[in-house]
């Protein structure tokens, strides 16, 4: 599935929740579940400092595909996070590059990748576009 | 039992002085417990600078004209209520600025021109927020100066022992918080400035996080500086004020040039105007300070013993009511304390706590809250921190052990 794809099938299940309890206790589950960064990669290299919350991003070339993996020390930032892979990860890095993620607003998440809440996820956004940048341009 | 503050001190009336209080926030009333970050304002405070805006507004020190005379007026009772409300000798010892933040850094940059060289220190705290630490740093490295720092014990207070060892010879100011925005800690200023002055170093005061909770009393405290801000004592944002004893302020040179500032202005040379003009560059915040009168005038209408009595008897329930929650761990548990909270529960992330509450119309505050270095020493990413003011009331502290139990439920 292409990277709107995923978006819009995101939206259509998040349509399913009745209200922001449902909704958080989903992405609380996708924070748990997360398939983990590797340990090796939790490091000051791969870390975004945020002031709220941290987060690790870990990006590598599978074929023509970039694959992310991703953690955070709060279980909030790591749902929306595995929600960002579920749709970046496995694509072609040229289209992680020029995605417009749409998906955020349409959920009602937008606050969470707000800068001013200062919680790494902006900032591993512009990263994981970068990488698709980089990664394209080295292809 | 309902709460048994002083007789005449009714939460429920002083609440709906506060137009914000009554608002809602993700769709449920709203429970205000950042009021550290930055206070609420009474309509008495919006009304005075309303009606300032709309009758009485004119450029101040300047016009011959009767409308900016009374403005100049206005201004000036406005520093005079200062005067009154912290007690200084005298009121051109009473700086306006922006903030506590432009307070200390004016201190800081013009008695670091003045006073540091290579040789000196700089004696700040381990509790300290980033305003009463950069500023110093800065000035600090100006000089090739060295800042050093007294350290706490595990319930967030002073080592006095470790001041007294660090009170060398070689410092020139000592500057320090009052009470901890993060912790709560009320530290013992009389005793700092007792033992600094002993040695001829003069103190100051970061008074951000006191002024809204209790009276004081810049003589009896016998600091030589005392900054604070105005939004965090129910006034506006963009007032704060300096107090320096009158023998400092001269010792410094201006920090800002400007208009106001001075005295004659030739291309050659400038003479610089008396206190406290010479440390006001530029057309201050003239409605600001007629809102921080106001906000005085509202304090002392209700007055600090019946304000002080209060929140202790809040911030003990508090504690009490939090104490329920399993595996919470509060940061700052100084003897002396003010109606700050700051804890963690146990194997749950600040963020992921305050995300939730937010949702559930409760206003905390999480991260680091401008100490860095403090949450260093306690080793934790940050905490969540509920903060009280006297509109607080029991149903906003039940509301927010419910909600950090409902978050905990969510999040295990
Ligand atoms: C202890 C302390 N000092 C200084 C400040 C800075 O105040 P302002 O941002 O109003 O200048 C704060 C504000 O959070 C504070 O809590």
């Amino acid at each position: 599935m292409s990277i709107n794809e995923i978006q819009d099938e995101i939206i259509d299940e998040f349509a399913l929740f009745s209200d922001w309890m449902e909704k958080y206790e989903y992405i609380i589950d996708l924070g748990k579940n997360l398939p983990l960064i590797e340990e090796q990669y939790k490091d000051e290299d791969h870390l975004i400092k945020g002031c709220q919350s941290r987060v690790w991003l870990h990006a590598g070339l599978e074929g023509d595909k970039v694959v992310f993996t991703a953690d955070s020390d709060a279980v909030i930032t790591k749902g929306i996070i595995a929600l960002l892979i579920r749709v970046l990860s496995n694509q072609p890095a040229e289209d992680v590059a020029q995605s417009d993620l749409y998906f955020i607003d349409k959920i009602g998440l937008k606050e969470h990748l707000s800068p001013t809440r200062s919680n790494g996820l902006v900032s591993m956004v512009k990263q994981m576009k970068m990488y698709g940048l980089a990664l394209h341009a080295k292809n | 039992m309902p709460v048994t503050a002083e007789k005449g001190f009714d939460v429920e009336k002083l609440r709906s002085d506060f137009p914000l209080l009554q608002t809602a926030m993700n769709g449920k009333p709203i429970a205000f417990l950042d009021s550290a970050a930055s206070s609420q304002k009474p309509s008495a405070v919006l009304e005075a600078m309303d009606t300032y805006y709309r009758e009485k507004h004119a450029n101040v020190h300047r016009g011959v004209y009767q409308l900016s005379q009374d403005a100049t007026a206005a201004y000036e009772k406005a520093r005079e209520l200062v005067r009154e409300f912290i007690n200084a000798p005298s009121s051109h010892e009473v700086i306006f600025v922006r903030g506590c933040t432009e307070g200390i850094n004016l201190v800081a940059a013009t008695f670091g021109r003045r006073f540091l060289d290579a040789d000196s220190e700089v004696l700040i705290s381990a509790m300290e927020h980033h305003s009463n630490i950069v500023p110093w740093q800065m000035a600090c490295e100006d000089k090739g100066a060295k800042l050093k720092v007294i350290p706490i014990n595990d319930e967030g207070e002073l080592l006095m022992d470790e001041f007294e060892r660090l009170l060398t010879d070689k410092v020139k100011i000592v500057a320090l918080t009052h009470v901890s925005n993060t912790l709560g800690t009320v530290n013992p200023i009389h005793e700092v400035v007792e033992k600094a002055h002993a040695k001829g170093i003069p103190v100051l005061v970061d008074g951000a996080q006191a002024i809204p909770h209790m009276q004081v009393d810049v003589q009896e405290l016998d600091v030589d500086f005392y900054a604070f801000s105005g939004h965090k004592m129910f006034g506006p944002t963009g007032i704060g004020v300096l107090f320096g004893k009158e023998k400092w302020l001269n010792a410094l040179p201006p920090y800002q040039g400007g208009g106001e500032m001075i005295e004659t202005v030739t291309f050659e040379k400038t003479t610089y105007n008396e206190l406290p003009h010479k440390f006001e560059a530029g057309t201050p915040d003239i409605a600001g300070a007629i809102g921080l009168g106001a906000a005085i005038e509202y304090i002392q209408s209700i007055g600090y013993e019946n304000i002080h009595a209060y929140e202790m008897d809040l911030l003990h329930y508090a504690t009490r009511q939090l104490q329920q929650v399993e595996g919470i761990r509060f940061i700052g548990t100084a003897r002396d304390k003010a109606s700050v909270i700051s804890f963690l529960v146990e194997g749950f992330h600040p963020y992921d706590l305050g995300t939730i509450l937010d949702k559930l119309g409760i206003a905390v505050r999480t991260g680091h809250h401008c100490t860095q270095p403090l949450m260093e020493r306690f080793c934790i990413p940050g905490t969540v921190r509920a903060s009280l003011a006297f509109y607080n009331n029991r149903t906003d502290i039940d509301r927010l052990v419910e909600g950090v139990k409902r978050a905990v439920a969510m999040l295990r």
